[in-house]
């Protein structure tokens, strides 16, 4: 569906593009993944005719989008990073001249603006000003407007940026919900939103590409070269060994090296190094077969996170500051971490 | 292009018209000509009775005293007016990304820059349009010849037209409606400037700034005349107006 070719975008003094290639089949939802400057918008807009490149193709349906950019601009829907919205509109009046303007025919026009404000579940607000909407809603109004004219491709320029953590869920499950009728490629720098949702990542840094791939051949790339899992134990209605735990993990088969993090009170944390990555069960097993509670368990480096600081760049030490970032930062707790009753429950 | 042009034009017709701006610069424009029409009217009035107590039998022309100093008039007061009307055109859109909605759209570049100004020129056509109602009156109580009307109401729209059409391009290099503002204001008003003292002036720099300047063109409009050179000189002050935004707006593609 969308085919990429030593695309490059120069500007006076910077590459901000560097010869990205890549494809998209159809029907496909694909993150593309990067920090901030890394020239997601940049390939954006060159997939959208906004700019064209300065080198390479870009093919989309089938079209070129130097050589035949209206018949492309006809099959993409676009939302740019701040939702391209008339203040002074009335939902259901933008929606009609985005129609319009996209080239839907007058008869269908009615019946498209009905459709897309019932998947974006914007129909509620159809007949407010745009100005008086929500950033939810406008995001919302956003995504309406980039589906209203049915478009075989959707390109998304961080469709969550700005939204509070349940508007980030509901904007999820609704792009998830888009992907059937469309390809998708959708822009983000937060990684737990490409393991949410997406099923193949392309990953750029500095304007150039880093890996394309499914999510899991990205993990995989990781976990080659061994895990590192965090679990707190705890004693139960006895006090805790912890050189007594230490070596009970250890024992473990497949563990390689178990390192004692920090204790507090009856609570002792490890940090467990592994070369396979199929050790959690045996791990939960040892603890509440010797009597202690499994707090907490969670895996460091097998994120998307170690692989993506890797592909960047950004961190040589990938375990250690890996494991800093998972812990600290956004990263989605629900993927990363097993709570001790789950476990227990288990059992 | 005619599809595009007409679905932008309309749009921006509709947001024109809802929103109070447009009603309260016709209503500024309204207040300020029917005020010059109210003074010249009364001078005239004056005017006419002193001379027929004086006895002279010369009929007075309403046309050349009244109609034609208002027009004259209002062209000073469209050179204020344009830089309102044409400050938004594209520097709104530039600075709240919806430029980037419609020049992903399948329709021209063309299409964007003609219908945003063909909007803007509808609308001004409209305001002076609703300002100039009061000339009716001259019809209920005189006979001017309504020849000259017409065609000093056409001159003025082809006159606004060509400011829009500058102005349009001055707002599309920016994203700040007040410099946009400012900038054809300033324009405009060099355009007028160019002119003055130029009829004095023997040499051919005299002649090649009186057919500079902008208002200059308008004086055989007022007469009733249609002169193809001054028609000429409109269009192609729009044309170029116009394609300097268009070329503006092409440049964002390589240039944001």
């Amino acid at each position: 569906m969308i085919k990429v070719e030593g695309l490059t975008k120069r500007y006076a003094r910077t590459v901000a593009v560097d010869h990205i290639s890549f494809e998209v089949q159809k029907g496909q939802i694909v993150g593309f993944l990067g920090p901030n400057g890394a020239g997601k918008t940049t390939t954006m807009r060159m997939l959208t005719c906004f700019m064209p490149p300065t080198e390479g193709t870009a093919e989309v349906a089938g079209f070129d989008v130097v050589k035949s950019p209206m018949e492309v601009k006809k099959r993409i829907g676009y939302l740019p990073e701040t939702p391209p919205l008339y203040p002074d509109m009335e939902v259901r009046e933008y929606l009609d001249f985005v129609g319009r303007l996209k080239g839907v025919p007058k008869s269908e026009i009615a019946k498209r603006v009905k459709d897309a404000s019932e998947k974006c579940s914007i129909a509620d607000v159809s007949t407010k000003l745009i100005s008086k909407l929500s950033k939810g809603y406008r995001q919302r109004v956003g995504l309406a407007q980039a589906i209203i004219h049915n478009p075989d491709v959707l390109i998304l320029d961080e469709p969550t940026s700005g939204l509070d953590p349940k508007q980030i869920i509901e904007a999820r499950e609704l792009i998830k919900a888009l992907s059937g009728e469309h390809t998708i490629i959708l822009s983000t720098h937060i990684l737990s939103e490409v393991e949410a949702m997406c099923e193949h990542a392309i990953i750029i840094a500095k304007g150039k590409l880093a890996a394309t791939g499914t999510m899991q051949e990205l993990k995989n790339r990781k976990e080659a070269g061994g895990s590192v899992i965090q679990v707190e134990v705890e004693g139960h209605g006895s006090e805790l060994n912890p050189a007594d735990a230490e070596q009970k993990l250890a024992g473990i088969g497949g563990v390689s090296r178990v390192v004692l993090k920090h204790r507090e009170g009856n609570a002792a944390t490890y940090e467990i190094e592994s070369p396979s990555a199929s050790i959690r069960g045996d791990i939960a097993r040892t603890v509440v077969n010797a009597g202690w509670n499994l707090n907490e368990m969670r895996s460091l480096s097998m994120s998307l996170e170690a692989v993506f600081l890797e592909l960047t760049g950004t961190q040589k030490k990938v375990a250690e500051a890996a494991a800093d970032q998972v812990a600290e930062t956004d990263g989605d707790p629900a993927s990363n971490e097993v709570s001790s009753e789950d476990k227990e429950g288990k059992q | 292009m005619m599809r595009g042009t007409w679905i932008i034009c309309r749009k921006e017709l509709n947001s024109y018209f809802a929103s109070p701006i447009a009603y309260s610069v016709m209503a500024l424009f309204a207040f300020l000509f029917g005020l010059f029409f109210y003074i010249s009217v009364t001078y005239f009035m004056q005017y006419s009775m002193e001379s027929a107590m004086q006895g002279r039998s010369m009929p007075m022309n309403i046309n050349e005293m009244v109609i034609r100093p208002l027009f004259n008039n209002m062209s000073t007061i469209v050179i204020f007016l344009a830089p309102m009307l044409a400050m938004r055109i594209f520097s709104e859109e530039k600075r709240s990304g919806t430029m980037e909605l419609l020049v992903t759209s399948p329709v021209s570049d063309q299409a964007i820059v003609v219908g945003k100004w063909l909007a803007a020129v509808i609308l001004y056509a409209t305001i002076i349009f609703v300002g100039t109602l009061s000339v009716l009156f001259l019809f209920l109580y005189g006979k001017p010849d309504w020849k000259p009307v017409l065609i000093g109401f056409l001159g003025e729209i082809l006159f606004g037209s060509a400011l829009l059409a500058l102005g349009a391009w001055l707002s599309s290099i920016t994203k700040n409606q007040i410099v946009a503002a400012v900038a054809s204001f300033v324009l405009f008003l060099g355009l007028l400037a160019v002119g003055w003292g130029a009829e004095f002036d023997t040499t051919w720099l005299g002649s090649f700034r009186q057919y500079l300047s902008v208002t200059s063109h308008l004086e055989s409009f007022y007469k009733g005349v249609i002169d193809t050179k001054d028609v000429v000189y409109y269009l192609s002050l729009t044309f170029i107006g116009l394609f300097l935004a268009n070329r503006s707006i092409e440049s964002l593609r390589w240039r944001s």
